[in-house]
């Protein structure tokens, strides 16, 4: 790993790295884009999903689903596109069994949007990615093949439930530079998708997919190098994979002289590189020419106000918020807003507690715990309004740090309210300095040893006798307060 | 059936005064399909049993209610085989959807059953409604009725000669490029094609999907309008459907045309106009103003390219829309040892000639470094075409002109694609405008039927009809029948 980094580093000081992300989400619609049946395709059996209009039967017409559209700019929205205020749907022809109609609804020169950006938190350094347009078309079925590929398998099968699902095309701009910077914007991304609710972000299953466009410019060359086009990556690493090995592979070969050529390859996660899949010089021609079934669409001013009005708090600017509002650093308000739950999680917290202790427990022990079971806060036995009435019993000072963090990982799993077992335990805090006083006589009197130590400049003997103490009160004592005193005797 | 009983109208009334039921009337459409069809081959499927049902259905509609009843409820008739009905092969007159059983019914269909309709059977067609004559039909080409020997036109010649044969009194088309009007002119029956929009597409194979539109042929304008204003309408299925309400056409269909202002588009009366057709239609523009309205020449300059403009974006349109005839999912399939081998020869065995050929124009038209020269162009030549329309219909309320330039020819005389395609020069245009046009029966040359068109504004369908109504009102020409209908009489 640490070879790769330095080789990627060297060839990045040699060569500008030039990638431009093509992204397609499925939307979060409950019927496919162009007739009735439903769009949540998963685990049904093959070719239920299906009707004449999505299995192209002769005749049939499509009807555009409403929401896919509004879906679609609500997205560019978010990504601060321009909404034309024109747009239609275009038909993109090629043969494959998994395309029934031989064609492909999808937008060619009018598309729902244009001209927008992300901006992307590398390291600390914003990198602004342009968004060269956001439009919508619709998904393919799948297929399976008895043997490897669909040329020298011996039969193969068509599923037809995958096709027609409303797919939003999101194309970026070459704006990107390292293979880090590439999956920073696609993290980004599909955090903004998921935060506006038009796609679930899911990149094994296929409803977040990504293919890269990479080229290396030569330093002082005009234009960009011949482009790859690099597919099949099911996971943010596997892009961030993807792209260093290609642009090893490209450096490789343009140290050596040769030519790159423009083509498509295939991640192959096992081996670790690419593989060419299609050669770009027999292109296909898609001839591209308006849909005659669908009427161009208008999108009024007042529409894409309705939709703009939707639109949540984003991300970003729920980090900005966060960090003025709250005092919250930039890292801990970025991992507090990863999803709008936490995020609503974390203002529910620190509605009843201090921000800071809020954030603390949120990120330490309350993330080791959902980590362990699996569950999230919200949805453990104690919930997100257990936890502040926890909270406010360390704030209160009625219960001591070590105490709060036994009862939440009780809590957690089981439920139950904190006050009332604090009550019923005897767990709060003893932090009366005259009962403290009696304690901390007897175990300075029957560790003489411990005392000498500290007294000679062993610092950590005072954890020693405070353990003691602990042990004497079984976890009540007031540890602040137990340190103060005991420096007191012993000083 | 007797020929006292061949429109919808006298059918609807004869139902209705007990003189003959509708399991009848089913019976007598069912007889002469029997009587002539091995030689007039109108019916590509006939669907005897549903028929009748569907007639003993109508027959306790109208005794339980006949007052309300459509006008439609008990009459038999024939649907082109390019609109689906559920559970009956549609093929389109193609080999490739030889098998294919539509699970689900065209709009325009179902609107005709909802009222009670009797349907007999999928008539004839070119394959995928490409052609001029029939003989593109992958079963055989129908025979017109007053001369089996020549064509019907196309590419609803079945629909047509269905009717003009006196087998039923209407039937449905589809009239890409005049693919209703030019048959109903050569068969001498009324062939309307709706504004486009007006009809749903909705279950209709699709041509070429801008140009499309569904329509009925029968022996009366009147008829005509019954049936519109049965199927006419929007529909949710279909988004290129038009929203706005149908204006009722019978509300309006006797005023006449008194001080109404008649185009003659000069270039609708070239050299390919036949004499004896020229001479037809020049009477019949007489009787137009004997009955009050007023001729004017008018001129639309585009239409010498229209017809290639229309060779370019119908083309293009259909090479897409029959890209789903892959054999993958349905049809004929010829199996082979890799994909493509599968794609290329289930096509090739399935296509005839003369889709193949139009595939390849459309490919062709629409390729990167094509498009702009061709497509583009003919979309830019296309808008040109309905502005000439809408300039010349700021002057004047309809136009008038041939339907076809010749009259019914003999099958195999026109082998020349050219030749064939110059069939449609005055039907062409209207269909690039998106204009209702209709073609109604104005004489004979040779015993062979001449049509006459007229053409009106966009979604003027109603006064298109109160036009072609009062010409023939005024003229005896729609109650001329083929010899076969004679013999049947
Ligand atoms: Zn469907």
């Amino acid at each position: 790993m640490i070879q790769v980094e330095e080789q990627l580093d060297a060839v990045l000081a040699r060569y500008q790295a030039v990638i431009g992300l093509e992204v397609h989400a499925q939307l979060l619609t409950r019927s496919k884009m162009f007739c009735a049946c439903s769009a949540g395709y998963h685990d049904a059996p093959p070719n239920s999903h299906t009707c004449p209009v999505c299995l192209a039967l002769p005749g049939v017409l499509p009807v555009i689903n409403r929401q896919a559209v509004e879906y679609t700019i609500l997205t560019a929205l978010a990504l601060d596109c321009e909404i034309p205020e024109f747009s239609k749907f275009d038909r993109k022809n090629y043969f494959y069994p998994d395309l029934p109609k031989g064609y492909q609804i999808s937008q060619f020169d009018l598309p729902l949007s244009l001209n927008g950006h992300l901006d992307v938190l590398v390291g600390d350094e914003v990198v602004r990615a342009g968004i060269t347009r956001v439009h919508l078309e619709e998904d393919t079925g799948t297929m399976h093949h008895a043997g490897d590929v669909l040329q020298s398998a011996t039969s193969s099968v068509v599923n037809l439930n995958r096709c027609g699902v409303p797919l939003m095309e999101i194309v970026g701009e070459p704006d990107l530079h390292t293979p880090e910077q590439a999956r920073e914007y696609l993290q980004r991304l599909r955090q903004v998708l998921v935060y506006i609710g038009v796609n679930d972000g899911n990149l094994e299953r296929g409803s977040f997919r990504c293919d890269a466009n990479v080229s290396l410019q030569q330093p002082g060359a005009l234009g960009f190098g011949t482009k790859v086009e690099v597919k099949n990556m099911n996971s943010f690493r596997a892009v961030q994979k993807a792209l260093e090995s290609e642009i090893l592979r490209q450096a490789d070969m343009l140290d050596r002289g040769e030519r790159i050529v423009q083509e498509t390859r295939g991640w192959v996660e096992a081996h670790g590189t690419t593989i060419s899949q299609r050669s770009k010089e027999g292109a296909s021609d898609y001839k591209y020419f308006p849909e005659p079934d669908l009427p161009p669409m208008h999108i009024t001013r007042d529409m894409v106000e309705r939709i703009r009005a939707e639109l949540p708090e984003l991300p970003e600017a729920k980090r900005r918020r966060f960090e003025t509002q709250y005092g919250l650093s930039a890292y801990e308000a970025s991992v507090v807003t990863q999803t709008q739950d936490d995020a609503g999680t974390f203002e529910t917290l620190a509605s009843g507690v201090d921000a800071k202790i809020a954030v603390n427990w949120f990120m330490g022990d309350v993330a080791r715990l959902a980590n362990i079971t699996g569950v999230k806060l919200q949805d453990s036995g104690l919930g997100v309004k257990g936890l502040v009435a926890l909270l406010k019993l360390v704030a209160a000072g009625t219960i001591n740090g070590s105490i709060a963090k036994g009862l939440l990982d009780e809590l957690y799993a089981t439920g139950g309210d904190a006050v009332q077992l604090v009550q019923e335990r005897g767990l709060g805090q003893v932090s009366d300095a005259g009962e403290l006083g009696t304690i901390l006589d007897e175990v300075i009197a029957s560790n003489p040893n411990a005392v000498n130590d500290f007294r000679g400049g062993k610092e950590a003997a005072l954890q020693s006798l405070m353990g003691q103490v602990m042990k004497a009160t079984r976890g009540r004592a007031d540890a602040k307060l137990v340190n103060t005193l005991l420096r007191e005797r012993l000083g | 059936m007797s020929a006292s009983q061949l429109t919808i109208t006298q059918q609807a009334a004869a139902l209705r005064s007990r003189e003959v039921s509708a399991v009848e009337l089913a019976g007598a459409a069912l007889a002469h399909v029997e009587a002539h069809d091995s030689r007039l081959n109108a019916y590509l499927t006939v669907t005897a049993d549903a028929a009748r049902q569907q007639a003993a259905a109508a027959d306790r509609r109208l005794r339980e209610d006949g007052a309300s009843a459509s006008p439609l409820c008990g009459v038999p008739v024939a649907i082109k085989d390019v609109l689906c009905i559920d559970g009956v092969e549609t093929t389109a007159g193609s080999k490739i959807l030889k098998g294919f059983v539509p699970p689900y019914t065209a709009t325009s269909v179902q609107r005709l059953l909802d009222a009670g309709a009797v349907v007999v059977g999928k008539t004839n067609c070119d394959e995928f409604a490409m052609g001029s004559s029939n003989e593109n039909s992958a079963y055989g080409p129908a025979g017109n009725p007053w001369d089996v020997e020549r064509v019907p036109g196309g590419s609803s010649g079945g629909s047509a000669a269905a009717v003009a044969s006196g087998g039923v009194a209407y039937s449905l088309g589809s009239d890409t490029g005049g693919s209703i009007r030019q048959p109903a002119a050569l068969c001498g029956v009324a062939g309307f094609k709706p504004t486009y929009g007006r009809v749903s597409r909705y279950g209709l194979i699709a041509f070429a999907s801008s140009l499309d539109q569904v329509g009925p042929f029968a022996h009366s304008v009147r008829d005509c309008a019954t049936v519109f204003a049965t199927i006419g309408g929007h529909d949710p299925l279909d988004s290129t459907s038009e929203a706005s309400p149908v204006e009722d056409p019978l509300a309006s269909l006797d005023a006449g045309v008194r001080g109404m202002r008649f185009g003659v588009p000069k270039e609708y009366f070239g050299a390919g106009v036949e004499p004896g057709v020229r001479d037809r239609v020049e009477a019949a523009m007489r009787v137009i103003e004997s009955l009050g309205g007023s001729l004017e020449e008018v001129s639309l300059p585009s239409t010498d390219v229209a017809l290639s403009t229309y060779y370019i974006i119908a083309p293009a349109e259909c090479s897409s829309n029959l890209a789903r005839m892959d054999g993958v999912r349905f049809g004929h399939r010829v199996d082979a040892s890799s994909l493509t081998d599968m794609y290329l020869r289930t096509r090739d065995e399935g296509f005839g000639p003369e889709v193949k050929r139009r595939i390849m124009l459309g490919n062709y038209a629409l390729s990167s470094g094509y498009y702009d020269a061709y497509y583009k162009k003919a979309q830019q030549v296309r808008t040109l075409v309905a502005r000439e329309f809408e300039s010349v219909f700021t002057k004047v309320d309809a136009l008038v002109c041939p339907t076809s330039p010749i009259v019914a020819f003999r099958r195999g005389e026109r082998s020349d694609p050219l030749a064939m395609y110059a069939c449609d020069t005055m039907t062409i245009p209207v269909n690039l405008a998106g204009l209702p046009g209709i073609s109604v029966p104005c004489g004979f040359v040779d015993s062979l039927p001449v049509g006459l068109q007229f053409i009106a504004p966009r979604l003027e369908d109603a006064k298109l009809l109160r036009v072609a109504y009062a010409y023939e009102q005024a003229t005896e020409w729609h109650e001329m029948h083929a010899p076969m209908v004679e013999a049947t009489a």
